[in-house]
């Protein structure tokens, strides 16, 4: 009956998603009056997430599972929810739980409702709150089936302190052949760098910077803010960054506490997927840019100077808060 | 090969969103549509194999009369045949379900789907489909090769990009990098008079169930105006004590 959270982690440790997503099950267990189990693989210190209110962590150790693996980690999940009888299954909002999320309610007959971005409004019906339309609305979707898959929007939920002790056990899932049939070969990923998916806050530039040689004071700027990079359609279609900085209605989805624009215009398209973000600034030369109208702060002003002002201005306050 | 190509009918990227009926349901008014930006890049890489490797490519869209436009759109981009499941697409479980029935059907090989529709967000049926079919399944995926039964994907990550090997059959759930931008095609004259030949079959649902129902929608609240500073003391000074996001 426990609700089941998948907590995600990276080489071992827990990514700083688990602790929303431990937190948001967390809540659902106490409106059905019930616990929270979560299923890690291959963690350590997994006792920690009692601090989000989790009382039992099902730990998967499993070599075969070092990569990720879709089919594999989305079959380990459904064998955990199915020995818990779970009705209720949490997972984020990552690119990882976006593919292993509809393999997971096709197995469970589950209805999954993704992006969701609050408590759940009420459990008979089940009815969550998600955005749509690219973050131009919101649906309240009501999930009908008995088993219901859950995708928490990245920073919308928040982590939640609580503390249980959590029991740890350990976990064979019993794997087929089959669910290794889409294999990883290589992953190219850049370490050390704060993913768009992870940051709290991104820094993101566009047309206005004019050229991929530019790049230097906006990687400086995230530097310095511990942020991720992020870039317009242009920027990326023309090669001057990679696709995956890429943000926007078709591009990756932001929902950072803080959003920097740089040299973007605003177009409603990019726009739809970076609304999500909690405070956003805009720096522009040109007043009329439609980003401002979506902007909680703006500088009018020309990049090429206000952003090396603003890194020079951020060092100096780093060094007094730290 | 057998190619199908899951297209979702969605508002134009520019579109205003606003709900009718109490709020219950998406207002159409006004609104153009057009092929889920996702399911374009899929729709024209479907075009490549065609040229380059002679596949048969279909469209397939569930949705009720006012889709035809769109589907009309594909073929004259240059899909041989489209397939209209004629049903209101009120959820991704149930969507999946009648797509799964038009790929028993057709015996397709590859089945390239959207990363997202853009209008509800579902990001769910390609992995539904996969599953219930038991076929492979790669979600974000920015490039794809076939060769004979075997396949070379690449599919983004959260901070990069990860390369996979699988085997047919195949779903994909794709996205802008299976082409580039500038790939993208325009339906020319002759692709649309074509396009008037060609098929366009009409199926009816299978019975399936609808595992979630979108009860009520609303907005954002409006943002207040933005607050506009000229120099970036003021604006760290901002960003610490009123945001505290710093
Ligand atoms: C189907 C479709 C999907 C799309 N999806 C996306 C998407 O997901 N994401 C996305 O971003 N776009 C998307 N777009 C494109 C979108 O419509 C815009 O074209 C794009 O966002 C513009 O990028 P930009 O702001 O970098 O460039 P521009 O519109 O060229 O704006 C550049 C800005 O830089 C400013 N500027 C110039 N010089 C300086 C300077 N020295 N200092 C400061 N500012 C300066 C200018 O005033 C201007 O406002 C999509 C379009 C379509 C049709
Ligand atoms: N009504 C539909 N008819 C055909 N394909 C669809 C439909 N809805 C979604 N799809 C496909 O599934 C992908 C993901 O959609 P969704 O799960 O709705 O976000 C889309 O990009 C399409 O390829």
């Amino acid at each position: 009956m426990s609700v089941l959270v998948y907590t995600e982690s990276e080489n071992g440790k827990f990514k700083k998603n688990a602790f929303e997503v431990a937190s948001y099950a967390s809540e659902v267990a106490k409106q059905l009056g019930t616990t929270v189990t979560a299923i890690s693989v291959n963690t350590e210190e997994n006792e920690g997430l009692g601090s989000y209110g989790v009382s039992k962590v099902l730990n998967v150790s499993d070599d075969k599972l070092k990569a990720f693996n879709a089919k594999a980690y989305a079959r380990a999940i459904a064998q955990a929810a199915t020995k818990e009888g779970s009705q209720v299954i949490i997972v984020s909002s990552s690119t990882d739980c976006k593919f292993l999320a509809p393999i997971l309610a096709a197995k469970l007959q589950a209805g999954y409702a993704p992006n969701v971005v609050a408590a759940p409004e009420g459990t008979s019906p089940f009815t969550v709150k998600r955005t749509a339309f690219s973050n131009k609305g919101f649906a309240h979707t009501q999930i009908n089936t008995d088993v219901k898959v859950i995708g928490v929007s990245n920073n919308a939920f928040g982590a939640h302190e609580n503390s249980v002790t959590a029991s740890v056990e350990t976990f064979a899932p019993s794997l087929e052949d089959g669910d290794f049939s889409v294999k990883s070969v290589e992953a190219d990923k850049a370490v050390g760098t704060v993913t768009i998916a992870d940051a709290d806050i991104v820094v993101s530039g566009g047309r206005g910077l004019k050229g991929p040689e530019n790049w230097g004071m906006v990687e400086e700027l995230a530097k310095v803010l511990g942020a991720a990079t992020a870039c317009s359609k242009p920027v990326s279609d023309m090669g001057w960054r990679p696709h995956g900085e890429h943000v926007g209605q078709t591009g990756k989805p932001v929902a950072s506490n803080l959003y920097i624009a740089i040299g973007i215009s605003g177009a409603i398209q990019h726009l739809a997927g970076i609304s999500a973000s909690k405070v956003k600034v805009v720096i522009n030369t040109d007043p009329e840019a439609p980003f401002f109208k979506a902007a909680d702060y703006g500088i009018v002003g020309d990049a090429f100077e206000v952003v090396p002002q603003l890194t020079e201005k951020l060092k100096e306050f780093k060094a007094q808060n730290s | 090969m057998k190619i199908l190509v899951c297209i979702s009918n969605v508002p134009d990227t520019t579109s205003k969103i606003n709900f009718a009926d109490g709020d219950t349901k998406f207002d159409t008014n006004g609104v153009q549509f057009v092929i889920n930006p996702n399911d374009e890049f899929g729709l024209t890489r479907a075009m490549w194999f065609k040229e380059k490797q002679g596949a048969t490519v279909h469209v397939a869209t569930v949705g009720e009369a006012s889709v035809e436009p769109t589907m009309r759109k594909a073929l004259a981009i240059g899909a041989d045949e489209a397939i209209r499941v004629n049903a209101v697409p009120t959820d991704g479980f149930f969507v999946a379900q009648q797509l799964a029935q038009v790929v028993k059907d057709g015996g397709y090989d590859l089945v390239i789907g959207g990363r997202e529709s853009i209008d509800y967000n579902g990001g769910m049926v390609p992995g539904i489909l996969a599953t219930l079919l038991d076929m492979n399944f790669v979600n974000t995926c920015i490039n794809l090769e076939v060769d004979g039964n075997n396949a070379t994907a690449t599919r983004e990550i959260d901070g990069g990009k990860e390369k996979i090997t699988t085997t047919l059959p195949l779903v994909v759930g794709g996205q802008k990098g299976l082409v580039q931008e500038s790939d993208l095609r325009i339906p020319n004259m002759r692709g649309i008079m074509m396009a008037r030949q060609k098929k366009l079959n009409v199926v009816e649902p299978v019975e399936a169930i609808n595992a979630t129902t979108d009860a009520k929608f609303d907005k954002p609240a409006p943002k207040g105006a933005v607050k506009l500073v000229d120099n970036v003391d003021d604006l760290v000074n901002l960003l610490h004590t009123e945001a505290k996001v710093i």
